[in-house]
């Protein structure tokens, strides 16, 4: 019935694997930072609790840094197999970030090992606290270099093409490329965000069943904070984001947008949908907010859809990736926000069911906004692998049986997926906090209220 | 040097890197199955938990390491070898992620299940199997190039002699590796009895190692006669390897200085390595493509070879501390420090 096309299923396989990787790294580069906080403040604050929970936060971790591994190992594999004449370009102009990253996981790699394995070997504890800064500084690392070769595939920069081949190359300039200031600190700030929100599902989840001891509410507290903080970051940033597009990938914006004729004072369009002839429907429009994000001022003039050729356009449906994305992030710090304002006001109820509830679902929402936030930053860059100089198709393998490695590799991460849930599950049912506080002997703080 | 020598060199080096201590936690792997299946699992296990636990995930970045390498110097492979390798390639990534993520579910996940050290056992076998792939097909004769499409001819690899003979190659080196160096951590320990059934373990593995080594040489000649001929030419490499490997398996059979012997057995590997790769140079893939015909700008490589010298700065430390911790503290090997996670 299909024509075999390789394109068609190396964008489908390279989509699923990144999609499924990015789960992982997500909650590998932001779970590290939420470690080191909560053992700082156990050391700070003298309070076992802390110490207990960056403890049980890092073993859930090694699970998670475990698929995440190995799927990267995958994408790495995978980009050379599915996409040779990229990855050829790319080791030509952006190979040095790549390299560096291999170093950043090094890094990492070690000092995970030290940590995990050392909980109890030093006499200080500032010792073994110390050994977490060097795997914050990896995993972070390795999101700065990696995001730095998606930047370069949005704004390609620091080479020359005289008779179709690649001269003058300059890495550095390849690497600091007009995407990569925003690019970076959206990616690096959201991973936060989306760990702290993923752990703070967990912790309302606990107190919802029933749990009242208050090492939960001191882990609700502490994610709510952080979260609190990263969610307001991720919208500053967002916002540069939408006024580096504006400069650099206007056709991105615009479709975003559903932005047709190119204008002064343009709304921004919020939902709806979009008829046969191109007209909006149902759409909630806010006047002037395109023009603010795209250049801070009501009169920043924003190139429409037809200003650009028809053939390199992206497809239209990113309009609905990019409202998700920012909808959960308005979301997302208004509900950590009334959390951390409610147990702020000693006598108002942080606790409740309807906002416990309302912060549990902020995990999975947090992690849907990641995978909205890269669908549409990915496909919104289509028909360009790198943007305006190669073509998704061009980059493309011209191999047979990309179709059944398709299917291999979604029976592969189904089962992953399942069984990586599993053995998380079974992990904390069989060690349940209370449990595990009784059997190293933490007392039970007689102070209920977690600050 | 030229720039494509040091390029070539650092990544050679790495991929030796990657044979040693892959091949300790393949084979521990194997072995880990093996004796579950006898109910002798009890007599090694603690040895090769406490080895492998803090160490894993640094084995993995070995071989991206490579692979982020030899793109970044050699862009050119990207497009030979990722377009032949797309089901070979596919199967390696399979099975290092069953087992990395496998590894990691049976060891923190709290439930020890015949099923998982399965898939750790078995993994480990085949995982070197299907990467050697990579080192067969770059003999020549086993791609085909017409007007720019490049395709693996699955015939020739699996009706070949030498590509067997190479997979063959691969699984008993594994075995003898590993055993001669959990043999070595074993007496570290003082675990009498562990100590004995991996030595009964390296010496058995030792003599098949061998011979598939000299095998694999002369089946070369067949497949790669220009090839066989210069590494005919470093025959003393070859001779220091022999000359180490006869060493080292006289001492684990007079039960002493295990740690020279797992020296000599790293040397025995070293030589001959580095031999083959000696005399591969310069192809990268005969006939195709060579060092030379691939290679990156020079501003590029430059900029690689400074981060390869920093990035070593900083990871030397860091090694030198993971190896204080683990491999050289006495009481943590032997069992002595609390492992508790
Ligand atoms: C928890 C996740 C999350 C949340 C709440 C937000 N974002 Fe986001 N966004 C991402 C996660 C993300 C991301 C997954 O990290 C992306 C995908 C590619 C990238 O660079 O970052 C991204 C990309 C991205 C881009 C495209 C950049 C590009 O293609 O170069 C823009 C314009 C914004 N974001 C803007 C926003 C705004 C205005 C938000 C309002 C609060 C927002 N994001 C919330
Ligand atoms: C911006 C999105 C990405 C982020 C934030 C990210 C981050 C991470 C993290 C945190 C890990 C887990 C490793 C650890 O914790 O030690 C990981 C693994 C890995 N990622 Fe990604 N990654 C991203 C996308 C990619 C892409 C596109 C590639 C391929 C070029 C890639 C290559 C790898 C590799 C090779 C590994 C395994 C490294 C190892 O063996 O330790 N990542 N990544
Ligand atoms: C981890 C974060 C990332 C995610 C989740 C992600 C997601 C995606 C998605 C969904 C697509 C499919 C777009 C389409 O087919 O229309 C895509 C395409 C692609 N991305 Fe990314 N991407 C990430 C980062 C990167 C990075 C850092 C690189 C570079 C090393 C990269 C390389 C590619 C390639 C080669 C394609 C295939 C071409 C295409 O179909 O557009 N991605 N990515």
């Amino acid at each position: 019935m299909f024509e075999y096309d390789p394109v068609l299923y190396s964008r489908i396989l390279t989509t699923l694997t990144l999609a499924f990787h990015v789960i992982f790294a997500t909650l590998g580069v932001g779970i590290p930072l939420m470690i080191a906080i909560a053992e700082w403040m156990g050391i700070k604050r003298n309070d076992p609790h802390y110490t207990l929970m960056a403890r049980r936060w890092a073993r859930g971790f090694i699970v998670t840094v475990a698929v995440g591994v190995v799927t990267g190992t995958a994408i790495v594999l995978q980009l050379s197999l599915l996409w040779p004449n990229f990855m050829r370009a790319a080791g030509h102009t952006i190979g040095l970030p790549m390299f560096m990253e291999t170093f950043a996981f090094f890094f990492e790699a070690i000092f995970l090992g030290i940590y995990l394995y050392t909980w109890d070997r030093f006499k200080s504890k500032m010792k073994h606290f110390l050994l977490v800064i060097p795997i914050v500084i990896g995993a972070t690392a390795s999101a700065f270099f990696i995001t730095t070769v998606n930047s370069f595939m949005n704004a390609p920069q620091g080479f020359e093409i005289v008779d179709g081949v690649l001269t003058n190359v300059s890495p550095l300039a390849a690497m600091f490329n007009p995407a990569t200031p925003t690019k970076i600190s959206h990616v690096i700030i959201t991973c936060y965000l989306t760990a702290a929100f993923i752990l703070g599902a967990i912790a309302a989840l606990n107190i919802l069943k029933g749990k009242n001891h208050v090492y939960h509410k001191k882990a609700l507290h502490l994610t709510m904070v952080t979260g609190a903080i990263f969610a307001i970051g991720t919208a500053v940033i967002g916002d540069l984001s939408g006024k580096y597009l504006h400069e650099y990938q206007p056709e991105k914006l615009a479709a975003a947008e559903w932005h047709f004729e190119t204008e002064s004072e343009a709304p921004l369009i919020l939902g709806g949908i979009l008829t046969e002839d191109n007209e909006v429907r149902f759409a909630l429009e806010i006047p002037y907010a395109l023009s603010i994000l795209a250049g801070g001022s009501t009169d920043t003039v924003v190139t429409g859809l037809n200003d650009f050729p028809a053939d390199e356009l992206p497809p239209l449906w990113i309009h609905y990736m990019f409202d998700l994305m920012v909808f959960i992030g308005m979301y997302l710090a208004l509900v950590s926000m009334i959390f951390v304002f409610f147990n702020w006001k000693k006598n108002w109820n942080a606790f409740s069911r309807p906002l416990l509830w309302a912060v549990f679902a902020g995990g999975p929402l947090s992690m849907l906004a990641i995978q909205s936030g890269w669908f549409f930053a990915e496909v919104g860059r289509q028909p360009w692998i790198l943007n305006g100089i190669m073509t998704v198709s061009e980059a493309a393998t011209t191999s047979q049986h990309v179709d059944i490695m398709l299917l291999v590799f979604i029976i592969l991460y189904t089962v992953l997926g399942i069984t990586c849930v599993v053995v998380l599950r079974r992990m904390f049912k069989n060690n349940s906090v209370e449990h595990e506080l009784e059997e190293r002997g933490i007392v039970h703080h007689s102070k209920q209220e977690a600050n | 040097m030229s720039y494509e020598v040091v390029g070539i060199t650092v990544l050679w080096t790495f991929l030796y890197g990657y044979l040693i201590v892959a091949s300790v936690d393949f084979g521990a792997g194997f072995f880990s199955y093996y004796t579950k299946q006898r109910k002798k699992n009890h007599i090694i296990h603690n040895i090769i938990q406490r080895y492998l636990s803090p160490v894993w995930e640094v084995t993995n970045v070995f071989l991206v390491f490579f692979i982020i390498g030899i793109i970044g110097f050699f862009p050119d492979t990207a497009y030979y070898y990722g377009t032949a390798l797309l089901v070979p390639g596919s199967v390696a990534i399979i099975l290092l992620a069953i087992r990395g993520s496998y590894y990691a579910f049976a060891t923190y996940g709290a439930k020890e299940s015949k099923w998982y050290s399965f898939l750790y056992g078995a993994t480990g076998l085949l995982i070197p199997a299907s990467l050697t792939t990579v080192l067969t097909i770059s003999e020549g004769g086993y791609v085909r190039i017409d007007n720019g499409n490049v395709q693996l001819l699955y015939g020739e690899l699996f009706g070949s002699l030498y590509s067997w003979g190479v997979v063959i190659l691969a699984v008993v080196s594994v075995l003898f590796i590993s055993a001669s160096f959990l043999t070595y951590y074993a007496s570290r320990a003082k675990d009498t009895n562990a100590l004995n059934l991996l030595r009964k373990y390296a010496l058995i593995w030792s003599f098949p190692a061998i011979t598939m080594g000299i095998v694999v040489f002369f089946l070369l000649n067949k497949r790669n006669p220009e090839h066989f001929q210069n590494m005919v030419e470093l025959w003393w490499m070859f001779g220091i390897s022999f000359l180490s490997f006869a060493i080292a398996t006289y001492f684990i059979w007079k039960k002493r200085n295990y740690g020279t012997a797992f020296i000599l057995v790293m040397i025995q590997y070293f030589t001959a390595f580095f031999g083959y790769g000696i005399s591969h140079f310069p192809y990268l893939l005969y006939p195709y493509l060579t060092i030379y015909d691939g290679f990156t700008n020079e501003t590029m490589a430059t900029a690689l070879i400074i981060a390869f010298i920093a990035g070593l700065l900083l990871l030397i430390p860091s090694l030198y501390l993971l190896m204080k911790l683990f491999l050289f503290d006495a009481d943590y090997v032997e069992g002595k420090k609390s492992k508790v996670l």
